[in-house]
C-alpha cells in the first residue's frame, strides 16, 4: 500500500480537472503559499472525454449580443429548473474563460481579420460559440493539458483509478485508489478533493459516450450521503450514428444542415419550430436550431409515424449538409466528414448522412452549492459530474464546455482556499476506510462467479434505455426502476475472473458496473417520481405530458441508503431573476420575446 | 454475420515469463473494428485479454496497436480490410507491461520536455490575441496530434534510441514555434537542436505515413531541422 499527501486532489483529468489543477495553482501561488496538487485520472488526461467534443463553447461576444440574453436562452433551454444565481455567474464568467484558454494557445477559429469567429448552436438567440473547426473539445483538452505541464507543483497520477474518498466529521480527509499497472492500493491523505470524473451516458445501450464515462465521481460522492440532483434528465443528442452512436455535432446544423424525414421533408416544421427557413439561411432558434430535447423528441414523434428510414436495422432521419459545399464542409466540418466517412461510409459532401438519437449528457449529477461545494466540507464537484445547477432540466449545446472551464476555475480557487484552512486528518482515519476497500476488492477477486458481470451490465443497459428513453411511461420506469433494483441485488453475487493485480482491467469494468447501477437507481426514481412533463423527461401518461410548476417547480434529490432503496427529496429551485414562462421556439417564440422587448 | 479468426500476442507476466499467441474466433461484419473485435473477445471469450481504449471515433489516442506488423489505431481499423489472417500485437518500441497495455511515460516525458504550451508574457490579459486564418493555418495541422504514438512504433531511430525526442514531440514542439502568438521559440530550441532533437532522424517519413491525424510529423521533423541549422548559424554569427 502506499500512502502519500497532497493539499489537494483533483480526481478526473478532463477538462473540468486540469482547469482545476491550474487554477488551484495559480491560487495559491497568489496567496504566496505552496500547495501540492494531485491530479487523478483513470487514463491519461488527453483519454478524457472532452476530447470528444465537437461544436464549441458559449459566451457573450459580439456588440449586438447580451449577457441577459444568454442567460434567458439558458434558463427557458432548463424549462426553468436552472438555478438562476448559477446561471447569472455563468454567462458573466464565459467570455473571459475562453479569452484565457486563447491566451493558452487554444487554436481557435478566425474570421479574416484574425477576431474570434463564433457560430450558431441550437437554443441560443444569437451566434455565440466560439469553435476550434470540429474539434473544439480536442483542442481545448490539449490545451489545457499542456498548459497544466507548466506547473510543477500538479503532480499527475495516470491511470489510477479512484475507488473510494475518505470522510471523517463530516469533511473529506482522503481518496483510495488502485494504482492500474500495479494493482497497488493508493491513500492519498488531503484537505480537498475535486470531483471532476465527467458523466454516466454508458448506462446506456446507445450512447455518444466514450467507453470510460461510467460515473465513477458520482457514486462515490453519494454513497458518502451527497445527493444526486435532477438525474432524470438525461439528453438525448438528435444526431449520432446508428449503429454505434458516434457524435455528429449540433455544428453541422449551426452551418446551415437540415434535418430530413425518409420523404424528404423537414419535418421538425411540424413540431413548434417552423416555418421552414429558406435552405442556407439558418435561423437561431427556429427548425434544426431548436434545442435538443425537442428535436430528439420531434425523431421519436416520426418514427411513431412510420416516416423515419432505415440504415443498418436502425430506424434514422437524414442529415443534409450537400448544399454547403466541400470548401465549407472540410474547413468547418472536417471531422465529421472523417467520422462518416470511416464509420459509415458516407460521404457528407454527395450524400445525406443518417442519423438518429443517442443519450449524450447526464444533466443531472453530484449536488453542490454555486461554488461547486458538496454538502462534504472540502469536497468539490465540477463539469458533467456535478449538478451545479446550470443545465437545468435540458442543457443548450456549447454551454457545457464553457461550464467546465467556469466551474472547474471555480472549484479549483476554492479548492485551494480550503486546503489552506485545514490540516491533515490523521493518517489512521484513512487507513481503516482503505481496510474496508481492501476487503471489498478481495471479495470481488475471491472463488468463482455466481453472476456473469457482462450480462449484469448488458441488461443495465437495456434496461435503462427502455425504461428512460425520449418518451416515458409510469409502467415503464416503475418496471425499470424494479429491474435495476434486482440487478444492484444480483451484483453482489458477481466475482472477477481474472485473478491478477498488473493491469486487470475486468476488475475496473466490475468496479464501474457496481457504480453505474447505484446510480441508475437514483436515475429511475427520480425519473418516476416526476410526474410531469419538462425538457428532457417527458411522460406519455395522461395528465402529466405537460410541465406542472405547482408541484413539480423542484429539484429532485436523491439519497443513498446502503444496499437499502434509495430515498427521494424535493428541492426549490432559485428562480429570483425570470419567472417560469411557457418556453417556446421557433415563431412562437420570436413572437413572445417580442412582447417582451415591447414591456422592457 | 460471418466469423474471423485473429490472433493476439498476449503476455501475462503474473503468469508466464513469455509471451505467446492466442486465437480467438470473432464475429464480423462490414462495420466491425479491431476494437470491437477485441470488445467481443474480453466481454465473450477471455475476460483476461487486456488493452486500452476509451472514444471509439479515433479522438482520444487510446488504442493503438500493431496490425499485422504496422502501427495503427483499434477503432479505425476494419476487419473488412483484411481477408486474410489477422496479427494484433502491442505498439512497437514501448516497454510492453500486459497483452497490449504498454508502458507509454517515455512518450510523455519526451513531449513535455519541447515546452509545449504557448509562452508570452501576456496570458492572464483580458482580450484575445488576433490571429488571421492564414497565421492559424501555418500551425494548425501539427496542433491535430492525439498523442496515440502510433508514429512512435512506426520511427526506426526511437526504436534504436528511446531517448530521441521522436516525431510527436517534434510535431508539437513545432507547432508552438509556428504559432504567431508564442514568443518561446528560442526556449524550445535547445532540445530541438540536440542530438536526440530533430538530427537523430534519418527521414524514413513512416511516421507520415501511419499517422491517423495526417498530423506529418516527418514534415515538422524536417522544417525543425531547417530551423536547428539557421539557429545554429546565426549562434555562430553571434560568436
Amino acid at each position: 500500500m502506499q500512502e502519500r499527501d497532497f493539499d489537494i486532489v483533483i480526481v478526473g483529468g478532463g477538462g473540468a480537472g486540469l482547469r482545476a489543477a491550474i487554477a488551484a495553482a495559480e491560487q495559491a501561488r497568489k496567496n504566496g503559499t505552496h500547495q501540492r496538487i494531485a491530479l487523478l485520472s483513470k487514463v491519461y488526461p488527453m483519454r478524457s472525454h472532452t476530447v470528444a467534443a465537437e461544436g464549441g463553447a458559449a459566451a457573450v461576444t459580439s456588440a449586438e449580443d447580451s449577457l441577459q440574453a444568454h442567460f434567458d436562452d439558458t434558463v427557458a433551454g432548463s424549462d426553468w429548473l436552472a438555478e438562476q444565481g448559477v446561471v447569472d455567474y455563468f454567462v458573466h464568467h464565459a467570455h473571459r474563460e475562453l479569452v484565457q484558454l486563447e491566451r493558452w494557445g487554444c487554436p481557435w477559429s478566425r474570421q479574416q481579420d484574425g477576431s474570434i469567429q463564433v457560430r450558431r448552436f441550437g437554443g441560443m438567440k444569437t451566434a455565440r460559440t466560439w469553435f476550434a473547426a470540429d474539434k473544439t473539445g480536442f483542442h481545448l483538452l490539449h490545451t489545457l493539458f499542456q498548459t497544466s505541464l507548466k506547473y510543477a507543483e500538479i503532480e499527475r497520477l495516470d491511470e489510477y483509478f479512484v475507488l473510494d474518498i475518505a470522510v471523517h466529521d463530516g469533511s473529506v480527509i482522503g481518496v483510495i485508489a488502485l494504482q492500474v499497472a500495479s494493482g497497488e492500493l493508493t491513500l492519498l491523505r488531503t484537505k480537498a478533493v475535486v470531483l471532476a470524473t465527467g458523466g454516466a451516458g454508458r448506462l446506456f445501450r446507445f450512447n455518444t459516450n466514450a467507453g470510460i464515462v461510467t460515473g465513477d465521481g458520482m457514486a462515490i460522492a453519494y454513497r458518502h450521503g451527497v445527493a444526486l440532483r435532477d438525474m432524470e434528465f438525461v439528453q438525448y443528442h438528435p444526431t449520432g450514428l446508428p449503429g454505434s452512436g458516434i457524435l455528429i455535432t449540433e455544428a453541422c446544423r449551426g452551418e446551415g444542415g437540415i434535418l430530413l424525414n425518409k420523404d424528404g421533408y423537414r419535418y421538425l416544421q411540424d413540431y413548434g419550430l417552423g416555418p421552414e427557413t429558406p435552405l442556407g439561411q439558418p435561423q437561431n432558434k427556429f427548425m434544426e436550431l431548436g434545442p435538443r430535447d425537442k428535436l430528439s423528441q420531434a425523431f421519436w414523434q416520426e418514427q411513431q409515424a412510420g416516416r423515419t428510414g432505415t440504415f443498418a436495422g436502425s430506424d434514422v432521419v437524414y442529415l443534409d449538409l450537400r448544399h454547403l459545399g466541400e470548401a465549407v464542409l472540410k474547413e468547418r466540418l472536417p471531422f465529421i466528414c472523417e467520422l462518416a466517412k470511416s464509420y459509415i461510409n458516407v460521404d457528407p459532401v454527395r450524400e445525406p448522412i443518417p442519423i438518429r438519437p443517442a443519450v449524450h449528457y447526464t444533466m443531472g449529477g453530484i449536488e453542490t452549492d454555486a461554488e461547486c461545494e458538496t454538502r462534504i466540507k472540502g469536497l468539490f464537484a465540477a463539469g458533467e459530474c456535478a449538478s451545479v445547477g446550470l443545465h437545468g432540466a435540458n442543457r443548450l449545446g456549447s454551454n457545457s464546455l464553457t461550464e467546465l472551464l467556469v466551474f472547474g476555475r471555480l472549484a479549483g480557487e476554492r479548492a485551494s482556499q480550503q486546503a489552506a484552512q485545514r490540516d491533515f486528518a490523521d493518517p489512521h482515519l484513512i487507513q481503516e476506510q482503505a481496510h474496508r476497500q481492501q476487503r471489498s476488492l478481495a471479495t470481488l477477486c475471491q472463488g468463482k462467479s455466481e453472476e456473469n458481470w457482462v450480462a449484469v451490465k448488458r441488461e443495465l443497459i437495456q434496461t435503462m434505455e427502455s425504461g428512460c428513453g425520449i418518451y416515458r411511461t409510469e409502467a415503464g420506469m416503475r418496471a425499470a426502476l424494479d429491474s435495476v433494483r434486482r440487478l444492484r441485488e444480483r451484483y453482489r453475487q458477481v466475482r472477477v475472473n481474472d485473478k491478477s493485480r498488473i493491469y486487470n482491467t475486468e476488475l475496473l469494468e466490475c468496479i464501474e458496473l457496481g457504480f453505474g447501477l447505484d446510480i441508475a437507481e437514483a436515475t429511475c426514481l427520480g425519473a418516476l417520481e416526476r410526474r410531469e412533463s419538462r425538457g428532457a423527461h417527458q411522460r406519455l401518461d395522461q395528465d402529466m405530458q405537460q410541465r406542472d410548476d405547482t408541484r413539480f417547480l423542484k429539484h429532485s434529490l436523491v439519497f443513498h441508503h446502503g444496499d437499502a432503496t434509495a430515498e427521494l427529496q424535493w428541492q426549490d429551485v432559485d428562480v429570483r431573476f425570470s419567472a417560469p414562462a411557457e418556453r417556446v421556439y421557433g415563431e412562437a417564440g420570436s413572437n413572445t420575446e417580442g412582447q417582451r422587448g415591447a414591456r422592457s | 454475420m460471418s466469423t474471423k479468426s485473429i490472433r493476439i500476442k498476449r503476455y501475462l507476466p503474473e503468469q508466464a515469463e513469455e509471451a505467446f499467441w492466442q486465437r480467438y474466433e470473432v464475429p464480423v461484419d462490414d462495420s466491425t473494428s479491431l476494437l470491437d473485435a477485441l470488445n467481443h473477445v474480453k466481454e465473450e471469450l477471455d475476460s483476461s485479454l487486456s488493452y486500452r481504449w476509451s472514444c471509439r471515433m479515433a479522438i482520444c489516442g487510446s488504442c493503438g496497436v500493431m496490425v499485422n506488423g504496422i502501427p495503427k489505431l483499434g477503432c479505425k481499423t476494419f476487419l473488412r480490410d483484411y481477408p486474410d489472417e489477422v496479427r494484433i500485437e502491442p505498439l512497437a518500441h514501448f516497454p510492453v507491461r500486459r497483452d497490449l497495455m504498454v508502458d507509454m511515460e517515455i512518450f510523455l516525458e519526451h513531449l513535455a520536455a519541447v515546452k509545449p504550451w504557448l509562452i508570452d508574457e501576456a496570458s492572464n490579459a483580458a482580450e484575445p490575441n488576433r490571429q488571421t486564418p492564414a497565421q492559424l493555418a501555418r500551425y494548425k495541422q501539427f496542433a491535430n496530434c492525439i498523442n496515440c504514438g502510433l508514429c512512435y512504433s512506426a520511427c526506426p531511430q526511437f526504436g534504436l534510441n528511446p531517448e530521441f525526442l521522436g516525431p510527436a514531440a517534434i510535431a508539437l514542439a513545432h507547432r508552438y514555434n509556428l504559432d504567431s502568438r508564442d514568443h518561446g521559440k528560442a526556449q524550445r530550441m535547445p532540445e530541438l537542436n540536440r542530438h536526440e532533437g530533430v538530427w537523430s532522424c534519418t527521414f524514413v517519413g513512416f511516421c507520415s505515413e501511419v499517422c491517423p491525424k495526417h498530423v506529418d510529423p516527418a514534415a515538422a521533423v524536417n522544417q525543425g531541422k531547417v530551423e536547428s541549422a539557421k539557429h545554429t548559424l546565426i549562434a555562430l554569427f553571434r560568436g
